[in-house]
């Protein structure tokens, strides 16, 4: 890869609700400041967002990294946890395993992840039992 | 409106030092939902909500909304203030219910924007 790219990786902790959404704010701040449009930071921050609440909810810990090119806005996610035995379930609207002191909290919608792919041009997730979850998301600029 | 006109029309008082808000209020959204705010208010909306919990302020800063209006006579838990107060998050607090704070904000010409 010849073309500039800037890259920010953010440390998530597991059950950090005091701390949950700092990286994503930061991300945000981080576009806006490098002069982005706004339709494109809105997309990446809730996808961001929801990407760093399923980690603090759900994994031990999680490394997010942001990768900026001219071209695309790609945000990588790699959590230590459960992992998700069964993707295609996580990913249906209103399926959720959130408990309830999390529900009481406004979360376990089961919306962040169809909130993710509806707003990123590219999404892949793979994750193992036991081991953890990857989350690929990508943006284009243009 | 402004977010002190906000506050009048349903009775209630903006919390903190956060102020009457830098930001116009465009429209209007009411959900306890985290993920269905993140997925449907527009910049500059009122969230009308009975959260008030730290994690409000997040949704809000992501996106770009007026304030956070907490209804039922709910006030914001401690880190909320002050988390809201650090990033410059206008919330209000009024004793209404969420219909009756909606309907005054409605009848007052916010209108939520055709969420999808
Ligand atoms: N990183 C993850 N590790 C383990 N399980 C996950 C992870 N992300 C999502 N899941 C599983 O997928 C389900 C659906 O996730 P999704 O984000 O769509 O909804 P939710 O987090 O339950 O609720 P919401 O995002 O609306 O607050 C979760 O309830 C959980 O079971
Ligand atoms: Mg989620």
């Amino acid at each position: 890869m010849t073309e500039a790219e800037f890259v920010r990786a953010y440390e998530i902790v597991g059950a950090d609700f005091t701390n949950a959404g700092r990286a994503s704010t930061s991300i945000k701040e981080t576009l806006k400041n490098m002069g982005l449009a706004s339709a494109l930071i809105r997309r990446v921050a809730i996808a961001a967002y929801e990407a760093e609440m399923n980690t603090v909810m759900y994994a031990r810990r999680a490394t997010m990294t942001l990768h900026v090119t001219p071209a695309d806005v790609t945000i990588d996610v790699q959590d230590e946890g459960p992992g998700i035995p069964d993707i295609q379930l996580a990913m249906q609207e209103g399926y959720s395993t959130a408990t309830a002191a999390m529900r009481e909290m406004g979360f376990g919608a089961g919306m962040g992840l169809p909130n993710i792919r509806r707003n990123a041009d590219q999404f892949a997730i793979t994750s193992e039992v036991n081991r953890g979850t990857a989350l690929v998301m990508t943006v284009h600029v243009g | 409106m402004t977010v002190t006109e906000l506050a009048r029309l349903v009775d209630g008082t903006i919390a903190g030092p956060a102020g009457a808000g830098p930001q116009e209020v465009r429209g209007g959204y009411a959900s306890d939902l985290l993920s269905d705010v993140m997925a449907h208010a527009q910049d500059g909306d009122a969230w009308i909500t009975m959260q008030r919990h730290v994690n409000t302020v997040a949704v809000a800063q992501l996106k770009n909304l007026a304030a956070i209006v907490i209804v039922n006579g709910r006030r914001p838990e401690a880190d909320m203030a002050a988390r809201a107060a650090e990033h410059g998050v206008p919330v209000v607090t009024t004793p209404l219910p969420a219909f009756d704070a909606a309907g005054r904000l409605y009848a007052a010409g916010l209108r939520g924007r055709g969420a999808s």
